[in-house]
C-alpha cells in the first residue's frame, strides 16, 4: 500500500514536471526578442523561474481541486472529517524545502545579476576596482560606444560627444558595448527597451551610467518607464541597432545636417489642446518644444 | 480591564441603543459592531466608486491612442483609484472586520478604546470627503499616481495653492492618524481584553493576523506619514527636502513610502490569511492544520515585511549589494506564507468538504494567492524585475493580490459572517452567481496584464503601440465584468438583509465565541463573560470550547 502510494506520488510528479519543463520552454515566447546580451540571462532566468513556479502552481492547486472534486460532503452528511491537528514532518519538509528552493534562486539571480553587471550612478568608479561587477558578457565585444541621454518633459534625445551629433532616434552598432550617461533636467524618468530587458530610473540633476550590448539588428522601442506627469506615455523613441559601417555612415551623415524641429507627440498634442481652447483636461506641465536636433525620423 | 464594563453604564447603553433601528448607523456609537458595520458599508461605497475609475479607465485602454478622456483625466483617474481602493476600500473594510469579529472572537464587551474607536471611524468619510473634493478644485485631483514620487508630484502646474495633490497629501495624512488610532485600539484590545482562559495559543488565528497587522502600522505608519507632511512642506510650504535642483533628494521619499507601503501589503492580506484560517476548518470540517504554526508565522512575516521594502525600488537609484539582500529577503517571505498555504491545503484535504459561497470565495482566493506569490518570486529577482519593473506585469501582480486574493477573502468573510451580523441568511444561489462573475471577470481582467507586462507596456499609460492592443481588449472585457458581478452581491445583501430568512445562532455549526451567541448579537456581545477551556477549531471532537456557554 506505502509502496504504491509513493510510486503514485512520483508518478504524479514526472508528470508535473514534465509540463512544468514544456511551459518554460513556451515562456521565452512571452518575451520581446533577445536583442541584448543581458536579455538572453534573463529569459534564461525567467524561464528557470517560469518552470519551477508553473510545477508549484500545478501542484498546490491539483491537490485543492482533487479534494473540491472528490472530498465532498453528502447531502445529508453532517459529520465531522477526521481530527487531525497537524504533523510535525510534513510541516517541517515543507518549511524546509521552500528555503532551499529560494536559497537556489537567489544563488542564481545573483549570478545572472552579476554576469549582466547592470551599472547605475553609485557605481561610477574606476575599472580597476569592481572585477565583481565588470565580467565582461563576451569577450569578442568590442570597446565601448559613449552616447549622453537626456530625457526631460516629454522627450529623448541622444548625443554623441566625438561627433557632436544630436537625434533624437538612438542609433548604436550591434555587438559593442553601449556606454549611456543618463540625464534628467526635471523630473525622474526611467530609460527601458523591453528588447534589451534593461531599466534605469533616471534621478534628476544626476550622471547615471548605463551599460548593455546590443546584439541583434532591427529596430526596437525606447519606453518611459517612471511616470513623469501628463504626456508620460507618449514619451517614446526609436532605438536602431545596425552594423558598424551602417552606425559609422549614419553618424557622418547626421554630422553634416544642420539641426532642425524633431516631430515630438507631447509638443503637437500640447498645442493641439490649446488650439481648441475648451479643454477637457486638467492643468498641465507645458512640453518642452520640439528638440532641434540632427538627426530625427522626418530629417531624411 | 477585564472590569471595565461595569453594571450601570451596561444598562444605560441597553437602553439607549435598543431597539436595533437602521439610525443608529448614522450616529456615533460606540458600539464595535455597530463602527464594524459603517466602515464595512462605507468601504464597500468607496470600492464601488473606485471600481468605476478603473472602468473609465479599461476604456480608455480598449483602443491604443488616446480617444476617450484626456491624459490629465486619465492620470487622475489610475492616481484617485489606485488611493481610494487602497484607503476607502481596503483598510477600512478590513477595520471594520477587526471591529466586528475581534471582541467577539475574544470574549469582550468591546473595543478597549470605544470613543477612540468611533472617531477613528468618522475620519474616514471626512478623508473619503477631501478625496473627491479635490475633483473640484482648479488643476484637478492629484496626478502623481499613489506613490507621489516627487519631483512630478511637487511640480503643481495649476499654481494654485489649493491643488489636488495638497488635498490628496492632506487626505493620506488623516488616514494615516486614523489607521493608527484603529491600531492602538485593536492591538490594546487583543493584549489586554481576551477572556479568562484564552491564552495566545487559544486565540483564533484572525485574532492572531489582525494583531500581526496591527503592530505592523504601529511601526511603518509614522514613516508614511511623515513623508506624506515632509511632502507637503516641499509642496506648498517652500522646504526642498526632495527637490534634486536644491540638495534634496527624491530617492528618500522613495525610502520612506516603501518603508510603510510594502508592508502595507501585509497589513491588508495578513487579515484576509486569518478569514481564510477561519473559513476552511468550518466548510472542511476538520481543525486547521498546523494551527500553532500557522499562527506563529504570522509574526515571521511581520519581522520579514520590515525588511524588504527596496525589492520595489531596484530600478531606482539603488546600489548593487541593496539589491541583492532586498531581493533573498524578500525571497525568504515566501517561506511563512507558503507554510500557511500548505496548511490551508492540509485542512481541505480529506475533509468533508460544503461548497457555499464563503468556501467559495475562500478557496479562489487560495488560488489566485498562489499564482500571485509565484509571480511574486520572479519579481523579487532582481534580474527579472529589472525587465517588468514599472510594466503591467507588476498590475497583474498586485491585482492578483488584491483583487485575486484579498478582496476575494474579504467577500468570504462577509459571506461567512453575514448571517451573525444581520441576522439573516443570505441567498446562496445569487452568492454562487456572485463568486463565479467575480472569478471569471479576475482571470479575463488580470491574468492578461502579465503577457503584456512582459511585452514591454509600462503601466500608467494612457496609450500604448498598437502591438499590444489584443490583450488590453480582453482586460477590459474582464473589468466591465467586474464591475458588473457586483450587481448579484449588492442585492443578495440588501435583499436578504430586508426579507432574508431569519438567522440561527450558529447556521454553519462553526466552532467559535462569535456563534455562540445570538444572531445578531446583544449590545454588549456576552451576557456572562465566557470562560475558554479547549483549542479552537476542535472538528471531529466533541470538547466543548467554554466553561459557562451553551452549544
Amino acid at each position: 500500500m506505502k509502496f504504491k502510494t509513493i510510486l503514485i506520488l512520483v508518478a504524479i510528479a514526472l508528470i508535473l514536471g514534465a509540463i512544468s519543463i514544456w511551459v518554460g520552454q513556451i515562456s521565452y515566447s512571452w518575451l520581446p526578442p533577445q536583442a541584448s546580451a543581458e536579455s538572453k540571462l534573463v529569459d534564461n532566468l525567467f524561464s528557470f523561474l517560469v518552470t519551477l513556479g508553473t510545477f508549484i502552481f500545478l501542484g498546490v492547486t491539483g491537490t485543492v481541486m482533487y479534494s473540491v472534486l472528490f472530498h465532498r460532503a453528502g447531502r445529508y452528511d453532517l459529520s465531522d472529517g477526521p481530527h487531525i491537528e497537524g504533523n510535525v514532518t510534513l510541516e517541517v519538509v515543507w518549511t524546509a524545502i521552500p528555503f532551499l528552493l529560494v536559497l537556489w534562486i537567489a544563488v542564481y539571480s545573483y549570478q545572472t545579476y552579476q554576469e549582466m553587471a547592470i551599472r547605475g550612478a553609485h557605481m561610477h568608479m574606476p575599472e580597476a576596482i569592481e572585477p565583481a561587477y565588470a565580467k565582461p558578457i563576451d569577450k569578442s565585444i568590442e570597446p565601448m560606444t559613449e552616447i549622453e541621454v537626456e530625457a526631460k518633459q516629454w522627450a529623448w534625445i541622444f548625443r554623441y560627444p566625438e561627433q557632436n551629433v544630436t537625434s533624437t532616434e538612438l542609433h548604436l552598432p550591434v555587438d559593442r558595448r553601449a556606454h549611456l550617461i543618463l540625464r534628467s533636467p526635471d523630473v525622474i524618468h526611467g530609460f527601458y527597451i523591453p528588447a534589451f530587458r534593461v531599466k534605469q530610473d533616471i534621478i534628476p540633476q544626476q550622471d547615471m551610467d548605463f551599460e548593455f550590448t546590443p546584439i541583434r539588428q532591427g529596430k526596437y522601442r525606447l519606453r518611459d518607464s517612471e511616470y513623469s506627469g501628463t504626456y508620460f506615455a507618449a514619451m517614446q523613441a526609436d532605438v536602431v541597432v545596425e552594423s558598424k559601417e551602417d552606425y559609422q555612415k549614419w553618424l557622418a551623415e547626421a554630422a553634416r545636417k544642420m539641426p532642425s524641429a524633431a516631430p515630438n507627440q507631447a509638443a503637437s498634442e500640447y498645442a493641439q489642446r490649446e488650439e481648441k481652447a475648451a479643454t477637457a483636461g486638467w492643468a498641465t506641465i507645458i512640453p518642452v518644444p520640439a528638440p532641434m536636433v540632427n538627426y530625427h525620423p522626418a530629417s531624411k | 480591564m477585564t472590569q471595565i464594563a461595569p453594571e450601570k453604564p451596561q444598562t444605560e447603553a441597553h437602553s439607549h441603543e435598543q431597539p436595533l433601528s437602521w439610525r443608529r448607523y448614522f450616529s456615533f456609537s460606540t458600539d464595535h459592531k455597530v463602527i464594524g458595520i459603517q466602515y464595512i458599508v462605507t468601504a464597500f461605497f468607496f470600492f464601488l466608486l473606485a471600481g468605476i475609475f478603473a472602468m473609465i479607465m479599461r476604456g480608455e485602454l480598449v483602443t491604443p491612442p488616446i480617444d476617450l478622456v484626456d491624459r490629465t483625466v486619465y492620470n487622475a483617474l489610475f492616481t484617485m483609484h489606485g488611493t481610494i481602493m487602497l484607503f476607502g476600500w481596503t483598510f477600512p473594510v478590513l477595520a471594520g472586520l477587526a471591529n466586528y469579529l475581534v471582541p467577539l472572537m475574544i470574549g469582550a464587551r468591546d473595543m478597549a478604546f470605544p470613543r477612540l474607536n468611533a472617531v477613528a471611524f468618522w475620519m474616514v468619510p471626512v478623508f473619503g470627503f477631501l478625496f473627491l473634493f479635490s475633483f473640484l478644485v482648479p488643476g484637478g485631483p492629484a496626478q502623481a499616481g499613489w506613490w507621489s514620487y516627487p519631483p512630478v508630484s511637487v511640480q503643481n502646474p495649476s499654481g494654485e495653492w489649493l491643488n489636488g495633490e495638497f488635498l490628496w497629501l492632506l487626505a493620506l495624512t488623516l488616514s494615516g492618524v486614523s489607521s493608527i488610532m484603529g491600531a492602538v485600539n485593536i492591538v490594546t484590545t487583543i493584549v489586554r481584553m481576551r477572556c479568562p482562559g484564552m491564552s495566545w495559543f487559544k486565540m483564533p488565528v484572525l485574532v492572531w493576523t489582525m494583531l500581526a497587522a496591527q503592530i505592523i502600522q504601529l511601526f511603518g505608519l509614522p514613516a508614511l506619514t511623515a513623508g506624506a507632511v515632509m511632502l507637503m512642506c516641499d509642496l506648498s510650504f517652500g522646504t526642498t527636502f526632495f527637490d534634486p535642483a536644491q540638495g534634496g533628494d527624491p530617492v528618500l521619499f522613495q525610502h520612506l513610502f516603501w518603508f510603510y507601503s510594502h508592508p502595507a501589503v501585509y497589513v491588508m492580506i495578513l487579515p484576509v490569511f486569518g478569514i481564510f484560517s477561519e473559513v476552511f476548518p468550518v466548510y472542511a470540517r476538520k481543525p486547521l492544520f498546523g494551527y500553532k504554526v500557522v499562527a506563529v508565522s504570522s509574526f515571521i512575516i511581520v519581522a520579514l515585511s520590515a525588511v524588504v521594502w527596496v525589492h520595489h525600488m531596484f530600478a531606482s537609484d539603488t546600489p548593487g549589494w541593496m539589491r541583492m539582500l532586498f531581493m533573498f529577503s524578500t525571497m525568504l517571505i515566501s517561506v511563512p506564507t507558503g507554510i500557511k498555504v500548505f496548511a490551508w491545503v492540509a485542512t481541505i484535504w480529506g475533509g468533508k468538504l460544503r461548497l457555499d459561497t464563503a468556501m467559495l470565495f475562500a478557496l479562489g482566493g487560495l488560488i489566485n494567492f498562489v499564482f500571485s506569490g509565484i509571480t511574486g518570486i520572479m519579481l523579487s529577482s532582481v534580474p527579472v524585475d529589472i525587465h517588468v519593473n514599472n510594466t503591467y506585469f507588476v498590475v497583474g501582480h498586485f491585482h492578483y493580490v488584491i483583487y485575486g486574493a484579498i478582496v476575494f477573502g474579504i467577500y468570504a468573510g462577509i459571506y461567512h459572517w453575514f448571517p451573525k451580523m444581520t441576522g439573516k441568511m443570505y441567498y446562496e444561489g445569487l452568492g454562487k452567481l456572485h463568486f463565479w462573475l467575480t472569478f471569471i471577470g479576475t482571470t479575463l481582467n488580470f491574468l492578461p496584464m502579465h503577457p503584456l507586462g512582459l511585452m514591454g507596456m509600462p503601466r500608467r499609460v494612457a496609450s500604448y503601440d498598437p502591438e499590444f492592443a489584443f490583450w488590453n481588449v480582453v482586460a477590459s472585457i474582464g473589468a466591465f465584468l467586474l464591475g458588473m458581478s457586483t450587481i448579484p452581491f449588492i442585492l443578495n445583501v440588501v435583499a436578504s438583509w430586508i426579507a432574508g430568512k431569519k438567522a440561527v445562532d450558529n447556521p454553519w455549526r462553526a466552532i467559535g465565541l462569535e456563534w455562540l451567541v445570538s444572531s445578531p448579537p446583544d449590545v454588549e456581545n456576552f451576557e456572562e463573560i465566557p470562560i475558554i477551556v479547549s483549542e479552537p477549531y476542535g472538528y471531529g471532537k466533541t470538547e466543548p470550547l467554554t466553561e459557562n456557554m451553551g452549544g
